[in-house]
C-alpha cells in the first residue's frame, strides 16, 4: 500500500476532469428520477396498486414531470423564519449529497478520447473518512432547516433527526473498521482490489449487516423515518418548506440513499468487480463491463429500501435510539475486537487451520454455555421485577412515603386538606370504614 | 503532495479568507447560532488546508470530529436552549473594548513579526520524508500515536470517558418503580376507565365548525366521545340537523 497506487488520480486533464464532474452529476440527477418512479412502482406492486404509468413509456417521466411542478409552485416563506439560514440549508443539504460521490469507483481503468483513466473522479488514502465527513455536513442541512423555519414542529424534527443521523453515524464508522483492517487502507479503489477473491460482505457478515441497518438509519428511511413521522411532527424538518427548497431537500434524500449504497457496494460487496458466475468470465472486470456490475450491485440496495419502506411500520423513537446505542454500537465494538484478535493471530502467531478450527468450536462452545447462564439469571430478574411490580402495587396509598415533600416529624401523620377530604372517594372510604 | 504550485496558492487564499471571515463572523454576530454557523466554516476551511499540506487524515478527522460532533453539539445546546435568544449587548466591565483591541493588537504583531519572519524562506523539511516513512501519511500518524505517543493518546482517551461517566452520572434519575413494560402499558389502556383506542372524530358532516358537531351513531343517535370535554362543559355542543344529513346523503348517491 504505497504511495504510487494513487498514481493513476490527481494527473487527469482538465477536460477530463470537467467531464466526471458533469457525468456523475448528470447520473446522480437521473437515478434520482429513476429511483423515485421505481419507488413508487414498487410499492404500488406491493400493495395491488399499478402506480405511475401515464406520462412517458411504462410511466418513466412521472418523477420529472412531478419535478417541474414542484419547481413552479408558489413559495411560501414563514415570518418567523430566520431567512439566511433558511436559504442556505437546503443548498448545503443537496450540495453535501453531491459531493460525496467523489470518491466512489465505477469501474477499472478505461480509455475515454485516447486519455487512461480510472471511472472515479479522484481517490486518496483516506476516502472513506471523507464520505463521513461528508455526510455529518449533510447533518447540517437537517438541523438548520429545522431550525430556521421559525416554527415547533420541524425544530423538533430537525433535532431528531440530527440526534438519529449522529448516532446511527458511530455504528456505521464502526462497522468501516473491520473493513479497513482487512483492506489495510481507507481508500476506495484499494478497498476493491482488496476484495478480488472474495467480498467483504461474506468474510465480515457482521460489520455488513451493522452497516445495512445503520445506513437505513442514516438516510432517515422507513422504518426509522422518525424526522418525518407525520403522526407526530407533520413533515419534520422541511414541513416549512416549499417549491425549489423542498425539491432541493427530496433530491438529497435520494441523492444520499444512492450514496450509501454505492458505498455499500464499494466497501462490502466487491464495488464494480462482477458477481460471481460472470468473473469466470475473463473480460468481466475490464473495460466499461464493471460500470454494469456496480450499477445492478446498486440497485439492489434500493429495492431493498423500497421494500423495506413497503413492509415495515415505522419504530418509537426511543425504541429506536436503544436499538443504535445499546444493540448496534456495542456488537460492532465486539466484532471488531473479534476481527483485531484473529488478526493478530493471524500476522503474529503461527496458527494452521485446524487449530484456527479448534479455537474457534471452543469460542462457540463458551459463548453457548454463558449465554445459557445468562437466560437463567435474565429470567430471574425478570421474576423479580413482577414480584417487586405486585408488591408496590398493592401497597397502600401513603402520601408521606419517601418524605415527600420534606421528611415527616417523629410520629407526624399524613392529615387530609379540606379539599381531599371532601372528595367523593375519601367520602367514600370514610364511610366504609 | 507538490510543494509550492500555483494550486496551492489560490487554495491557501480562498480557504484562508474564508476562515478568517468565519473568525469575523463568530465574534460579530448577534446570535448565537450564527456564531456557531461562523465556527463551523472556519473549521471546515482549516480542514481544506490541512488537507492542501499533505495532512488528509487530519483533515478529515477535523470535519468528522469538530465540526460533526463538537459544532454540532454547541448547535443542539443553543436550539434547545432558546430559538429566538440573543446575547445581551450591555457591557458589564468598563472599557473592556478599548484594552481588548489593544491587547490584540499587540498579540497580531507579536504574531506575526516574531512567527512571520522566523518562517519566511522556510523550506518544510522533511515533510515527504516523513509522509512516506511508513508508506502514507495515516500509516505515519498511525505509528506515531500507538508508539511514541500512547501514553498521551490513552490518558486523553480516560479523560473523555470521565467526562462522559459525569454527564450520565448527573444525567441519571433513580427509579422508584421498574419501567413499564410495553405488555403491562397496553393492559393498564385496556383495563383502565379511558377509552382504549381512539376517540371517533367530531363532525362527520362537517358543514360548521367541526369540533363542536358531534359524530354520528350507527342508529342515528350522536356520540358524545366525539366532543371534547371543555365543548360539552360549555354547552358549545352544535344539535344535529337532520335535514343537512338527508341532504348529504341523497347528494352522496344514497348510501344510507
Amino acid at each position: 500500500m504505497t504511495e504510487s497506487q494513487f498514481g493513476v488520480f490527481g494527473i487527469d486533464p482538465w477536460w477530463l476532469v470537467l467531464l466526471k464532474v458533469l457525468a456523475i452529476f448528470v447520473m446522480l440527477v437521473l437515478l434520482t428520477l429513476f429511483t423515485i418512479w421505481w419507488e413508487r412502482r414498487v410499492v404500488s406492486r406491493m400493495q395491488n396498486r399499478i402506480g405511475p404509468n401515464r406520462v412517458g413509456p411504462f410511466g418513466l417521466l412521472q418523477s420529472l414531470m412531478d419535478g417541474f411542478k414542484l419547481g413552479l409552485k408558489e413559495e411560501i416563506i414563514p415570518k418567523a423564519a430566520h431567512v439566511g439560514v433558511y436559504w442556505i440549508a437546503p443548498v448545503i443539504s443537496a450540495t453535501a449529497a453531491f459531493l460525496a460521490f467523489a470518491v466512489i469507483p465505477f469501474g477499472p481503468t478505461v480509455s475515454i478520447f485516447g486519455v487512461e483513466t480510472p471511472l472515479q473522479l479522484t481517490d486518496f488514502p483516506v476516502s472513506v473518512l471523507y464520505i463521513l465527513a461528508i455526510a455529518s455536513i449533510g447533518i447540517y442541512g437537517i438541523v438548520l432547516a429545522g431550525w430556521s423555519s421559525g416554527s415547533t414542529y420541524p425544530l423538533l424534527g430537525g433535532l431528531r433527526s440530527s440526534a438519529q443521523m449522529i448516532s446511527y453515524e458511530i455504528a456505521m464508522g464502526m462497522s468501516f473498521v473491520a473493513v479497513f483492517l482487512y483492506a489495510g487502507s481507507m481508500s476506495t479503489s484499494e478497498i476493491i482490489s482488496a476484495q478480488e477473491p472474495i467480498w467483504f460482505a461474506v468474510i465480515l457478515l457482521p460489520s455488513f449487516l451493522i452497516y445495512v441497518t445503520s445506513m437505513v438509519g442514516e438516510t432517515n428511511r422507513a422504518p426509522f423515518d422518525l424526522p418525518e413521522a407525520e403522526g407526530e411532527l407533520v413533515g419534520g424538518f422541511h414541513t416549512e418548506y416549499s417549491s425549489l427548497k423542498f425539491a432541493m431537500f427530496f433530491l438529497a434524500e435520494y441523492i444520499n440513499m444512492v450514496t450509501v449504497s454505492a458505498l455499500a457496494t464499494t466497501l462490502f460487496l466487491g464495488g464494480w468487480l462482477a458477481p460471481w458466475p460472470i468473473s469466470l468470465w475473463e473480460s468481466a472486470n475490464t473495460g466499461w463491463w464493471p460500470l454494469l456490475w456496480w450499477l445492478a450491485k446498486v440497485q439492489i440496495f434500493i429495492f431493498v429500501f423500497i421494500w423495506l419502506r413497503a413492509t415495515l411500520p415505522r419504530l418509537r423513537y426511543d425504541q429506536f435510539m436503544k436499538f443504535g446505542w445499546k444493540v448496534l454500537i456495542p456488537a460492532s465494538i465486539i466484532w471488531i475486537m473479534i476481527v483485531a484478535a484473529a488478526r493478530v493471530l493471524r500476522n503474529d502467531v503461527e496458527l494452521s487451520n485446524r487449530q484456527l478450527l479448534i479455537i474457534g468450536a471452543v469460542v462457540i462452545a463458551g459463548l453457548l454455555v454463558v449465554s445459557w447462564f445468562a437466560q437463567g439469571t435474565i429470567d430471574r430478574r425478570e421474576a423479580a421485577r413482577r414480584l417487586v411490580r405486585s408488591e408496590i402495587e398493592n401497597r397502600p396509598y401513603d402520601p408521606m412515603a419517601g418524605g415527600f415533600p420534606v421528611p415527616p416529624m417523629p410520629g407526624q401523620q399524613a392529615v387530609l386538606t379540606s379539599r381531599r377530604s371532601g372528595s367523593p372517594v375519601v367520602q367514600q372510604e370514610a364511610l366504609d370504614g | 503532495m507538490i510543494e509550492g504550485n500555483f494550486g496551492e496558492e489560490i487554495v491557501f487564499w480562498v480557504s484562508g479568507g474564508l476562515a478568517v471571515l468565519g473568525a469575523l463572523g463568530m465574534i460579530l454576530s448577534k446570535k448565537a447560532v450564527h456564531s456557531a454557523l461562523w465556527v463551523a466554516l472556519t473549521m471546515i476551511n482549516l480542514a481544506i488546508l490541512y488537507v492542501a499540506n499533505s495532512a488528509p487524515f487530519l483533515g478529515m478527522v477535523q470535519v468528522i470530529v469538530y465540526t460533526g460532533a463538537v459544532m454540532m453539539l454547541f448547535l443542539f445546546v443553543l436550539m434547545v436552549v432558546g430559538v429566538d435568544s440573543s446575547d445581551s449587548l450591555i457591557e458589564t466591565l468598563k472599557g473592556q473594548r478599548l484594552v481588548a483591541i489593544v491587547l490584540a493588537l499587540g498579540l497580531g504583531i507579536l504574531l506575526i513579526a516574531g512567527v512571520g519572519a522566523g518562517l519566511t524562506d522556510l523550506v518544510p523539511a522533511g515533510l515527504d520524508a516523513a509522509n512516506g516513512l511508513d508508506g502514507g501519511n495515516v500509516q505515519g500518524i498511525a505509528r506515531l500515536l500507538f508508539t511514541e505517543y500512547l501514553v498521551a493518546f490513552e490518558v486523553t482517551s480516560a479523560l473523555l470517558i470521565t467526562a462522559a461517566l459525569g454527564a450520565m452520572v448527573l444525567a441519571h434519575r433513580e427509579r422508584w418503580l421498574p419501567r413499564a413494560s410495553q405488555e403491562e402499558l397496553s393492559k393498564a389502556r385496556f383495563m383502565g376507565p379511558g377509552h382504549p383506542g381512539n376517540l371517533p372524530s367530531s363532525g362527520t358532516y362537517a358543514r360548521h365548525n367541526a369540533v363542536d358537531t358531534p359524530a354520528l351513531l350507527p342508529d342515528g343517535s350522536t356520540s358524545d366521545l366525539s366532543i371534547p370535554g371543555p365543548l360539552v362543559a360549555r354547552g358549545d355542543v352544535r344539535p344535529i340537523d337532520h335535514h343537512d344529513v338527508e341532504q348529504i346523503e341523497s347528494l352522496g348517491g344514497g348510501a344510507k
